[in-house]
């Protein structure tokens, strides 16, 4: 095929791309800056304590994003690799005083590890079929916690109290260093995103998700696409873990694999719109903040007032806006599916 | 390990993975109708205990009569909830899939809530009744009776099931619809009205299993949550949408339960069903009977 | 005499105890336009499916410049220069149109900015610069089949299987579709392409091949094989059947 000049309008076409890209940089640069802010600001320590949380669950939820929103397998069980972090960090630290920036690394790398063996089967999986065993494996991986002495079954493990540090990542009333980690592991998950989705990886990704047949067809590896997406999905996952094990200085196996933290990853994509770059962030933006305040006002009297009030949202934001809510910020329309 | 013991294992495995059975099938129905998997399905359970458990304390009859009238208004939830929840989510332009898990997902913690609102979170069981807490002994090997009385209904349900699906018009209208929803328009059978009458025959079938439970299980809010679990095991072991599928895959889960529960330590006894679980998927991916 | 470009050795296909495909065999030179017809039912996607990849052969040799890639899984057969469009048009409807193409095109160009460059000239090969930054999703039936062209283009093919990409167009809509088939020939692609109406590729092609319930009825040129008395047997009794 003879090269020729573009056209103007497919000039135009890739410049849009170039300058697209550019602006949305930008943009994530001037909310980072607003978030690195945000806690001079608000002093209070449980307001600080809800921005923690926010900032973890939006990069959890970026990282389930990139195997469930990119690569469209809908994985019900990251309380796995949320857990493997969790407990990598606490038995490394605890049991052999390796520092917990180790502990998160082979946390990360172990939780990869596990995604790539898990995914040599669990990819031949369809659909529904690989939901419910993403959820069983989770499940199986509790349970075995549970009835593991070594590493504290039923009870957890207790991070031993030390004065606050950088070396041993623990802070007593200190929220200002947890914040800034939360936040650049945030970062960093927004940028591995950003930079997969305008790279081969993201276009093969999103072309598995839409349809495997065609992708196949023009030369995509779709098992290897998986793959890749699962083992990226699950290190930043049990970054977060490792990162929470730090923060909250105890963890039993119901805290941190209990099924409804592989929901609570999967949520704030799907409200905020999943596949796309701000879904997670502003899904989780919405729902920790709301999770907490009916918690703490409503939740007290124990009589499931919040629980009604937070399922009837889960269910009006699924129903009323299947794209997310992200979508209401784009100029066109969502494509139809 | 002397025989008696064995078959003493075995029998209540089996009595126990028809209960399993019949809490899955209305799950594997409504998937196989629609292609929707119901995540509120162990929900709808715990709603048929507190329903008996409410109904025995304000009418005081015993609960294994009040059965039908507990299977009668789950068919109501299960119906509503169509009406009022799913079929919108399966209007979705986009993200179908996860509409559906996220919109029965929030519909299950609104039911949580609601049962926390009315019950509290306690624990509950029901007031001495004819079954609860009794054994009965058929040579030699000792069964207690609200499993024996269980087991024996899901059978009948089960019965009841295969010649609703094969003999009256109401099975062939959702036969028909499983094979191909868009067609049936056209021969005149209201898709709708088959997917409500669905989800009201799905609920029925948990509900019916709720009520045999209530008599010897504690009821709270979240009691639901293993259930659905196994649920979700057994109609993925058996196939998808596949009600004989359920049957085998029930009671294969409920032995395989009970077995794992003398050779492991008891609290890891789910470790077999999910190893057994596994094996079988990562062989048959679609299960023992799902269709290929 | 040239070597052909693709082989079809006695290929055979069976589903369950049905044959969809028997012990066919053909070749296609390179530069060809060879038309694949038949009635409904005679095997035409299948064999189809067969030369891409997507579904393995039961018996047979399949090759491509001379070697042989009957094992090769479809991604690999892509890069040896097999593409392929669909007969149910298969597009990624959440990324847009430019995307789609840029998806081929990364078979090429590993690197992202140099595949949307390639997919963008494609794009305006295919006549749908206009289109680029539309959704998938948003594009009419005809736009679509000329989506999928261009995909398949994309990865930069020395042969393509083309399913059906006539069916359902406007007489005036296929008549576009013609010339782009003819275009693509020029820039010395080879075009292997599934017809069900014989009075859109006869003109078109310099082969045809017909098959009917999954054997070779006849080849040859199409003016030949149109009076060939058992094909249009064949297509009566498909119509009569349609009737």
């Amino acid at each position: 095929m003879a090269v020729h000049a573009l056209p103007r309008d497919l000039a135009e076409t890739t410049a849009a791309y170039d300058r697209r890209r550019r602006n949305e940089l930008l943009f994530f640069g001037a909310v980072v800056l607003a978030l690195a802010a945000l806690p001079l600001a608000v002093r209070d320590v449980y307001a600080q304590n809800v921005i923690v949380l926010t900032l973890m669950y939006a990069a959890l939820s970026q990282s389930w994003n990139i195997l469930g929103g990119y690569c469209g397998q809908i994985s019900l069980g990251h309380a796995l690799y949320f857990g493997i972090g969790a407990y990598t960090t606490s038995l490394l630290y605890t049991k052999a005083g390796i520092l917990p920036w180790f502990g998160m690394l082979a946390g990360g790398l172990l939780a990869a590890a596990l995604a790539l063996a898990l995914g040599y089967q669990l990819f031949r999986l369809a659909g529904h079929y690989f939901s419910i065993a993403t959820i069983v494996i989770a499940e199986a991986g509790l349970l075995l916690v549970h009835n593991w002495d070594w590493a504290g079954a039923a009870t957890g493990i207790q991070w031993p109290y030390v004065p606050d540090s950088w070396a041993t990542f623990q802070f007593g009333r200190d929220k200002l260093p947890y914040i800034y980690f939360a936040l650049g592991l945030f970062v960093v998950t927004w940028l591995v995103t950003f930079l997969i989705e305008g790279s081969r990886w993201g276009y093969w990704w999103r072309a598995v998700k839409d349809n495997a047949d065609a992708a196949q067809s023009l030369g995509v590896m779709i098992f290897k696409s998986k793959m890749a997406a699962a083992a990226v999905s699950a290190f930043f996952t049990a970054v977060g873990g490792s990162f929470y094990a730090a923060f909250v200085s105890y963890i039993d196996p119901e805290s941190v694999m209990a099924f409804q933290f592989s929901l609570l990853m999967a949520l704030p994509a799907v409200l905020g719109g999943i596949g796309t770059l701000w879904g997670p962030a502003l899904g989780a933006a919405i729902l920790i903040p709301m999770t907490e305040v009916t918690r703490s006002y409503l939740g007290g009297s124990g009589r499931g007032i919040d629980l009604i009030v937070y399922g009837a949202l889960i269910m009006v934001v699924a129903l009323a806006r299947p794209q997310g809510l992200v979508s209401l910020f784009t100029r066109r329309p969502a494509p139809k599916v | 390990m002397t025989p008696e013991i064995f078959i003493q294992i075995l029998a209540s495995g089996l009595l126990m993975g028809l209960i399993y059975a019949l809490i899955a099938v209305g799950l594997s129905l409504i998937f196989g109708l629609m292609d929707v998997v119901n995540f509120a399905h162990g929900e709808f359970m715990m709603l048929a205990m507190y329903a008996t458990f409410g109904a025995v304390l304000l009418i005081a009859i015993d609960p294994l009569f009040l059965a039908p009238l507990v299977v009668a208004a789950l068919f109501v939830v299960g119906a509503t909830a169509y009406l009022g929840v799913v079929q919108y989510a399966m209007r979705a332009k986009a993200n179908l899939g996860m509409v559906q898990i996220f919109a029965t997902f929030g519909l299950a913690v609104v039911i949580r809530g609601v049962a926390q609102l009315l019950f509290t979170p306690d624990y509950r069981n029901l007031p001495p009744n004819l079954l609860g807490g009794k054994t009965v002994s058929l040579g030699g090997i000792y069964l207690p009776l609200p499993q024996l009385a269980g087991g024996l209904v899901s059978v009948a349900a089960f019965t009841g099931l295969w010649l609703l699906i094969t003999k009256t018009d109401f099975g062939k209208a959702l036969e028909a619809t499983r094979e191909d929803a868009g067609a049936v328009a056209l021969v005149g059978i209201d898709k709708n009205r088959v997917f409500t009458l669905g989800w009201g025959l799905g609920a029925a079938l948990v509900g019916l299993a709720g009520a045999m439970l209530a008599i010897n299980y504690y009821i709270y809010p979240d009691v639901g949550a293993p259930f659905a679990l196994i649920a979700y095991v057994v109609v993925a072991l058996g196939g998808f949408g596949s009600v004989f599928g359920a049957l085998a895959a029930g009671i294969l889960v409920g032995l395989v339960e009970a077995v794992s529960a003398v050779i492991l330590p008891s609290s890891l006894k789910a470790v077999g069903i999910y190893a057994l679980y596994l094996a079988v998927v990562f062989v048959r991916p679609r299960g023992l009977f799902g269709s290929l | 005499m040239i070597p052909p470009l693709l082989s079809v050795e006695g290929v055979s296909r069976r589903f369950g105890g049905l044959a969809a495909v028997s012990e066919v065999s053909l070749s296609v030179g390179p530069g060809e336009i060879v038309g694949l017809i038949g009635p409904n039912g005679a095997g035409k996607s299948t064999l189809f499916n067969l030369i891409a990849g997507a579904i393995p052969v039961s018996a047979g040799t399949i090759r491509f410049e001379g070697e042989d890639i009957t094992g090769l899984s479809a991604p690999d057969r892509c890069r040896r220069g097999i593409a392929r469009t669909f007969q149910v048009v298969k597009s990624f409807d959440s990324m847009s149109v430019l995307d789609n193409v840029v998806v081929g095109a990364l078979v090429r160009h590993p690197h992202a900015s140099r595949a949307r460059l390639k997919a963008a000239e494609v794009l305006d090969f295919a006549g749908l610069a206009g289109r680029a930054a539309a959704p998938a999703g948003d594009l009419t039936p005809p736009e679509k089949r000329r989506l999928e062209v261009a995909r398949a283009l994309a990865t930069e093919p020395k042969l393509l299987l083309l399913d059906e990409v006539m069916t359902g167009l406007t007489p005036a809509e296929a008549q576009k579709g013609v010339e782009l088939v003819r275009r693509v020939r020029e820039t010395g692609v080879t075009v292997l392409m599934v017809e069900h109406v014989m009075e859109i590729v006869m003109p078109l092609v310099d082969r045809a091949f017909v098959l009917h319930l999954g054997r070779e009825l006849a080849h040859g040129k199409p003016a030949d094989v149109a009076r060939d008395p058992g094909v249009v047997a064949a297509y009566l009794g498909d119509r009569r059947r349609a009737a």
